[in-house]
This record gives structure tokens, sequence and C-alpha cells, in this order.
């Protein structure tokens, strides 16, 4: 039997490489949304995980709508990230310093 | 008779405002026809006041007109008192004004600032009206400001010469000292009685005396001697002594000589007259009395032997002026008020026609001011020549002329005085007597005598002065004779103040002298068994023989007295001091508030370090607010692991 | 070793693993792509965790669609790969070091002396006629039906956001019809009568 304890583990690896990626690629746009989806990969982790151990389907419940959330915020970031392109030429986060567009 | 009051100090107070406001409106004319106008109807009431007082045994006239204002029960008011102090004040006052306006025709014919300047003799008139005719404090304060600020404009009249801003400065400055005094004085007087009215404090004038403040510990003064002190303070400022006086010589910068008249003939007498109008509270005092004495005694003596090394005749003038001050204040601190008030009015008719002769002899001269560049001017102008030598013996108190009555009875006053200091003081002006005679026949001599030292083309030109200037004179010769033997009976023996100035009886020596006075010709007579009269003449002898006799004595006499006629003509070093202790003092003290004060501290570190700090802050915070993503969410994260690292620990 | 721990370790490696790729590659296709196995991985292990549902929706959501998208914007837009890479390097220490730490702290934390098998039993195995998919949809239709539609709408309003935002403008040039004016008009606004002399007046 697996206990608890390494499907948190691996949820915070997960998660604390998905950090790292925010450090080192810091100037991808679209690696920034990939890390994000990774940590939300973690947290979605512990969720199931502790439904299952907890025997509460709450948890997953909650895992269905953060990948809603999840999508729609994917759907529009990348929305965001086309329209930043076609405007600047560029998704280099240090490039994108004015507030309007 | 209370229109009339009222129109007295209004009227110049009219004609002031129309020449000075619609003075282009009006012209010259204009101008002068309004405010001697409304100078002469000032002259006129002030006369019928007189009359109606001294001779229509008119009841003395004291109410308010007026309620400024009531707090706490202190109330400030606008008031006359008119007794025979003040009328004869007033008709002082207004006729030396009128000359003086008939006189400005003549003598500002051609400046620019005609208007501007008949506007501010009127105001002045006004002003002066209002101090003496006051009958609470607030009101003299009033009319001793407003004198001192017509004084600041007409010293700085001609504002352009960068001398005559030094010297209205200086005058301004130097009575802002005096009234500091006065209003301290002032001050202290409503904080012991409660009240500004003359008559009210001085019904508590024996309180006053009584009560005792502690200045510094364990020495109470009088509350009288320290009032009284105070208020000497104002008119020290006011009525130039001794160490108040620079600013007087230096106010001959204004338009000569009208306004050197205004100050030496009008506005420096508000000083005497305030003191002999405060005698209730004065003879409460004897400390105060005898610092007044001993003030004005050095006044008298210095400020003669200075006059000896002048060289401008309008300052011969003026420091002869502060002699003759000094005289009314040795009367005032020898409870002589009446004397003092009689040489006051004396001195205001010969002292008026040296001024007006001096600024005859100065249009003549072409505004050659320099004695040592006249000479013989009396072929030329034998009217000012002859008004002039009447106006000198007034001066040094020849027998029979009007100055010898008035300083022969504050001599005799002094001799017979007890107060402490009396005896110093007696000897001052005696000496003083001698001085008189000397410096005044010097100027005499200069100008009027021996050969003729200005050059050709002025020479040439030299005539006497228009009408306009010379009439003034002879009606000023007049009573600069007469008065003196007129009046002296009934205004010093005759009880004529009544209960306008008040004297102790241990105080009163116009008294003791009186029980010797038998007429105007007996005073002559006993005038000769004294040593002024002799102390006079010897004094016309030696200017004689030095100036005209031997010429060059006095320049060898010069060069053997150097150290002493240096001092002279440094005028015992008072402006150096003033200048080095007070004036740069105070600069270097203001430069180093201004580089370490202001610069340094408001500036540099309050304001500007505040805005620095700001700046250094926002820098600092700038690299929060770098504008990359990145950097924010390198400190999400950090703050998270921060956060990670205080739940590891604590658990 | 049971299957169940052998798997658990096998597709635990492969995720950290592809994990650790979609942050290190240098091309972006190559991150999604792993990005993508890593979610298969991610899926594989709920399913361990009796959480059917949640993986089968995981693959085809995620991986089908969001995942889709996300390659397909990737390689729509010709990203210039250099300049992004910038700092790469300098920064991966830090990155690691900071990664490092969180991991040992998070470990500390969650590890078995909080989070072990004598704290928490696994629960028994569910029968075998028991469906994850019917449990949650009772307690979706139910308890969390206002939630439900809340993300409905959500969806729907990134769906109008997301087209909002890239829908570009005609250019005016562009000529097209609009049936609305068409049906609209009338005889007035095409036809002129004008009425004019057959012959032309002399002039005087």
């Amino acid at each position: 039997m697996i206990p608890l304890s390494h499907y948190l583990i691996l949820g915070a690896v997960l998660f604390a490489i998905s950090m790292a990626g925010v450090f080192i690629n810091r100037k991808n746009v679209i690696i920034l949304l990939m890390s994000i989806e990774l940590m939300l990969l973690a947290v979605n982790m512990n969720f199931v995980a502790f439904s299952h151990f907890l025997g509460d389907l709450s948890g997953q419940i909650f895992v269905f709508f953060i990948l809603t959330v999840a999508a729609a915020e994917a759907a529009i970031g990348l929305a965001i990230l086309v329209v930043l392109f076609r405007n600047r030429g560029t998704i280099n986060v240090a490039d994108l310093d004015t507030m309007k567009g | 008779m209370e229109s009339v009051y009222l129109a007295i100090p209004l009227f110049p107070l009219a004609g002031a405002i129309i020449a000075g406001l619609f003075g282009r409106q009006i012209g010259r004319v204009g101008a002068h026809t309004v405010t001697i106008g409304a100078v002469a109807i000032s002259f006129v009431l002030s006369v019928i006041a007189f009359w109606h007082i001294v001779f229509g045994g008119g009841a003395v006239y004291n109410e308010s007109v007026y309620t400024w204002m009531v707090s706490d029960g202190i109330t400030f008011e606008i008031g006359f008192l008119v007794d025979r102090l003040t009328v004869l004040m007033m008709t002082t006052v207004t006729s030396v004004s009128l000359m003086v306006h008939i006189y400005t025709i003549g003598y500002m014919h051609e400046d620019p600032g005609y208007q501007r300047f008949f506007s501010y003799i009127s105001l002045f008139t006004f002003a002066m009206l209002m101090l003496v005719m006051a009958n609470n404090f607030m009101q003299l304060f009033f009319g001793w400001e407003a004198v001192g600020v017509v004084s600041y404009l007409l010293i700085g009249f001609w504002y352009t010469r960068e001398s005559a801003i030094f010297a209205n400065l200086k005058a301004f400055l130097v009575n802002r000292v005096g009234d500091f005094g006065f209003l301290l004085g002032i001050g202290a007087i409503l904080a012991w009685t409660g009240t500004l009215d003359y008559a009210a404090v001085f019904a508590q004038a024996g309180d006053l005396a009584n009560a005792r403040i502690e200045l510094f510990d364990g020495a109470p003064w009088s509350v009288a001697t320290v009032a009284c002190l105070l208020l000497f303070v104002g008119a020290m400022g006011k009525s130039a002594q001794v160490p108040l006086h620079v600013w007087l010589p230096d106010s001959m910068e204004g338009p000569t000589p009208i306004s050197a008249l205004i100050h030496a003939a009008t506005m420096v007498t508000a000083g005497i007259f305030m003191l002999a109008r405060m005698s209730p509270l004065f003879e409460m005092s004897e400390t105060a009395l005898s610092f007044v004495l001993v003030i004005g005694a050095i006044t008298a003596l210095a400020m003669g032997l200075v006059g000896i090394v002048q060289h401008d005749i309008k300052r011969v003038v003026a420091y002869s002026t502060l002699s003759q001050l000094g005289y009314m204040t040795v009367a005032l601190g020898a409870s002589a008020y009446s004397a003092a008030i009689f040489h006051l009015m004396t001195h205001a008719f010969f002292k008026a026609l040296l001024f007006l002769g001096a600024g005859s002899v100065i249009i003549a001269m072409h505004h050659e001011q320099d004695m040592r560049r006249m000479g013989g001017l009396r072929r030329y102008m034998p009217i000012t020549y002859i008004t002039a030598v009447i106006g000198s013996l007034a001066l040094i108190g020849f027998p029979g002329f009007s100055g010898f009555f008035s300083k022969d009875a504050i001599i005799e006053g002094v001799h017979y005085s007890g107060i402490p200091g009396a005896g110093f003081a007696y000897w001052c002006v005696l000496i003083g007597v001698f001085v008189t005679a000397l410096y005044t026949f010097r100027m005499l001599f200069l100008t009027f005598h021996g050969e003729p030292r200005m050059d050709e083309h002025t020479r040439e030109h030299l005539h006497e002065t228009p009408l306009v200037v010379t009439i003034p004179l002879i009606l000023l010769a007049i009573p600069s004779v007469i008065i003196g033997a007129w009046t002296i009976g009934p205004l010093l023996f005759g009880g004529w103040f009544g209960e306008s100035i008040l004297v102790l009886p241990e105080h009163d020596v116009m008294a003791k002298l009186g029980e010797g006075f038998h007429g105007w010709w007996g005073f002559i007579i006993h005038g000769f068994q004294g040593p002024a009269v002799y102390l006079a003449l010897a004094g016309v002898v030696v200017a004689w023989y030095v100036w005209i006799r031997r010429p060059d004595l006095a320049d060898r006499a010069a060069e053997r007295l150097r150290p002493v006629h240096r001092i002279l003509e440094k005028k015992y070093g008072f402006d150096e001091l003033y200048q080095t202790v007070f004036a740069d003092g105070g600069r270097r003290l203001g430069g180093v508030l201004s580089r370490v004060g202001d610069q340094r501290i408001i500036d540099g570190w309050v304001v500007n370090g505040a805005a620095r700090l700001v700046g250094r802050g926002a820098g600092l915070m700038r690299h929060l607010q770098s504008g990359y993503l990145y950097h924010y969410a390198f400190a999400m994260i950090l703050g998270v692991l921060v956060a990670l690292s205080w739940v590891v620990l604590s658990a | 070793m049971p299957v169940e721990q052998i798997t658990f370790w096998i597709f635990s490696a492969i995720m950290i693993a592809s994990a650790l790729r979609v942050i290190t590659a240098r091309n972006p296709v190559h991150s999604v792509l792993f990005l993508v196995l890593t979610f298969f991985t991610a899926a594989a292990l709920w399913l361990l965790l009796e959480a059917e549902f949640l993986g089968i929706v995981l693959v085809l959501v995620y991986v089908g669609a969001v995942m889709v998208l996300f390659l397909f914007v990737v390689m729509m837009i010709d990203v210039n790969i250099a300049p992004l890479r910038e700092g790469f390097v300098r920064f991966l220490p830090l990155g690691a070091l900071v990664g490092i730490v969180m991991v040992a702290e998070l470990v500390l934390i969650v590890g078995p002396r909080y989070f072990g098998s004598d704290r928490y039993e696994a629960p028994p195995s569910a029968p075998a006629d028991y469906s994850n998919t019917e449990a949650l949809g009772r307690l979706l239709y139910s308890e969390y039906l206002y939630q439900f539609e809340i993300a409905a709408f959500i969806l729907l309003v990134s769906i109008i956001a997301a087209i909002t935002l890239t829908m570009r403008k005609r250019p005016e040039t562009t000529k097209y019809q609009t049936p609305g004016n068409q049906v609209r008009a009338d005889r007035a606004d095409r036809l002129r009568v004008v009425r004019m002399d057959s012959e032309r007046r002399e002039r005087p």
C-alpha cells in the first residue's frame, strides 16, 4: 500500500519543479504558463490523494472545479499571448514594460 | 467746541488724502492749495481753541468721541483731552506746519514729488495733532507711530538716493528701539491699572508708586519707576536723546530744511510733550526723574560739542537741536515741566528760523551745504543774514531774546533741583551754554562773514532768496525775539498750565524760582547775576577770535587736539558702534542663520532632506516595482518560502 | 513488491523526469509535449487513487483540449527562442536551490512523520460495482449545483473573452454585404428622376 505521504511528497516535488521553472524561465511566457499548469497539477494531486485517504469526494469535486478554472485560465492566457505577440512581436516578459497596449 | 476739536486734526488728514491720492488730478497748484488751506483752517481753529481755553475760561475738554473696541474690560477709544498744555502744542504744531507748507512751495518748486510731499507733511500734521490731543495711551501710541511712519517717508523722500534710504531705515529702526520701550511702558501701565485713559491712570498714580515689581530677583522696583523709565525710553527714541540720537543728524537727508524742520522743531518735541503730559506719573518716581535729568544733561553737552566740528550747515543745526532737546529733557528731569514746554515753544520758533535760514542759504548756494565753501554771504543775502543773527542770538540765550528766558529758567531750575544728579546736570548745561554760543556763531561767521570761498560761478549768481522763503523768515524772527519776554510771566510762574501738569511740592523748582521773579525785565537783570550770560558771550568772543580773527587757529587747534577732534568728528563712535554691533552683528547673525539655519537645516535637512529621503526611499521601493512580472513572481515564491520556513521552524 | 507500488514508483519517476524536462527543454514544443506526458502520468496516478473520472477528464479535457491549445499556440507563433533563454543558466542554480529548499521543507511537513501509513490508513478498495463517476455526478448535481453553474459560467466567459481578445477587425478595404441594409433598401435610395429639357435652350 502506498502511504499518503508519498503522494504528498510527489505533489511537493512537482510544485517545487514548477516553481523552479518559473524561476529559471523568467522570460518565456509560454513556459511560465506551463509551469502554472504544473503547479495546479501538483495541487490537484494533493486534493485527489487526500480525497482518497479521507474518503471524502469533496476533494475530487474541488479538483473538478480547478480543472475548469485552469482550462479557462489557459484559454484566456493563451489568447492574451496571441494578442501580445501580434501587437509586440515578442513574448519576452522583459519587453512587456508598458501598461497600455 | 467738540466739532472744532474734531476738525483740527481731520482737516490736515483730508488734505493729505486728497493731495496724496488725487495729486495727479488736482495738479501742483491744487495740491498745495488744498493742503495749505486745510492746515490754515486747522491753525485758525487751534487759535480759536487756544483763545477759548486760555482767555475764554473754557473748561478742559476730556471726552471720548469714538469707542473702537472693548476687549476684556479694556476700552480702546479715540478721545481728546484739550487743556492748556494741549492747546499750546496744537498752536505750535499747526503754526510751524503752516509755515512749512508755505515755505515748501518755494523750496520744492522743481521737485517731481511735489504733491506727494504736501501729502506727507499734511499727514504729519494730522499725526502730530492726534498725538498731542490724545486722552488715552492708545491714541498717543497711534500718533506716536504715525509720526514715525511719516518721518520715515519724509527722510526717504528722495528714495532714489542710497543715503536717504539708509537714513530713513536708520531712523525707523532706532525709533523702533525706543518704541519698544514705550510700548512696554504702556503695557506696564495697562497691566497695573487696567485702563488706558489718562485721567484714570493718573488717579491711580499713587498706587503705582507703591506697587512693587520684581524685575530681578530680590530687587523690588516701584511700578511707577519701571513704567516711567520705559516710557522715557520711547521719548529717548523720538526726542533723540543719547544714546538713541543717531537717527536725527542723518534725517537731514530729507528735503532740506523742511523735513529737517518737521523733525527738529516738531516731531522730536513729541517725547518732551509726552513726558510733560505724564508728569503725574513721573513725579511719583524720583529714580525716573534722575535718569531723565542725567540723560538730558549728557545729550545737551555732548551733542553741542559735536556741533562744533560739523561742516554741513544743516548738520550743525541738527546737532544744535539735539543739544536743545537735551536742555528740555533736563528741565523735565528737574520737574520744571513748564520750563521744558516753554523752551520747546521758544525753540520751535528760533530753530525753525535757523533751519529756514539755512535752507535759504542752501537755495542761494545751489544746494551746496558745506560751510567751508561759503563765507561773506551777508552782503548778498541781507534779510537771511539779519534773521539768522536773530535766531542765533535767541539760540545762545542772549539776554532779551526768547531763548534767554527759557534757557535761563532751565538752568536756574536745575540749580534749585534736589534730584540726584542735579549737580552734574547743572554743570553740563552751564558748559553747554558756552558750547552753544561757540558752534552757533561759528556757523554764523563761517557762512555770512569772512572771505567768500565759493567758486566764481556760484558767487555771480548769489542773490537774496524769493519772498516765499524770506517772508516766513521774517515772520519767525519776530516771535524769536519777543515771545520769551511776552510769555515767561504767565507760562512759567503764573500757574498757567493749571491742572494739566502736576508737580509735587518737594520737586517744585519753578515755585522757588518764582519767588524771585518780578517781571521779564527783572528776569533779565537777574540773568546778569548768573554765569550763563557771560559764558554765552565768552562763546561768541571765542568763536569770533577763532573763525574771524585768526582763521588758521581753528585748524591748528584741531591739529593740536587731534584725539578730541577725532572723537567729536566720529560723534563719539555711536554710529560705528551700532553699525558694527547691531547692524553688522545682526547681518552676520542673519547670515549664519540663513546659511546654517535656513539653507542647511531647513532647506538642506528638512525640506530637501525630506524630499531626498522620499526620493531615496522611492529609489529603494522602485526595485520592488520594477514592472517585470518575474520579479513579482520571485517575490511571491520567496514569500512562500519564508512562510513555509516559518511553519517548519515553529513546528 | 506489489504491483501498486511498482506502478506508483514508475509513474512517479516518469512524472518528475518529464516535469523537469518541461522547464528545461530548449524548444517550447518539446516542453508542451513533456507537459502532456506529465499529465498522462498524473492521470495514471489518479487512477491508482481510485479517482477514475478525474483521471479520464484530465486526459480528455486537459491533454485533449488544453494541451493541444498550447501546442497550437506555440506552433502558431514564431518564437525566437534565444532571448527567451537569456539568464537560464544564470538562474539555474538559484532555481534549483529554491526548489530543493522547498522540497526539503515540504517533505518535513508532509513527510511520513505526519502523513505516514501509521497515521492515515489506506481506505479499503471500493467494491466492483462502485462508480466513481456516478458518485461525483450525484454530488455535483445536488450539493455543488450552484458551484457547477458558476463553473459553467466561467467557461462561457472565458470563451467569450478568448474570442474577443483574439478577434481581428477586418480591414476597411474589405467589401462585405450587410443583409439588413439590403432588405431595407427602397426605390428612393436607388432611383432619381431627373427632369430636363429635350432641347438646349438658347441663352440670351
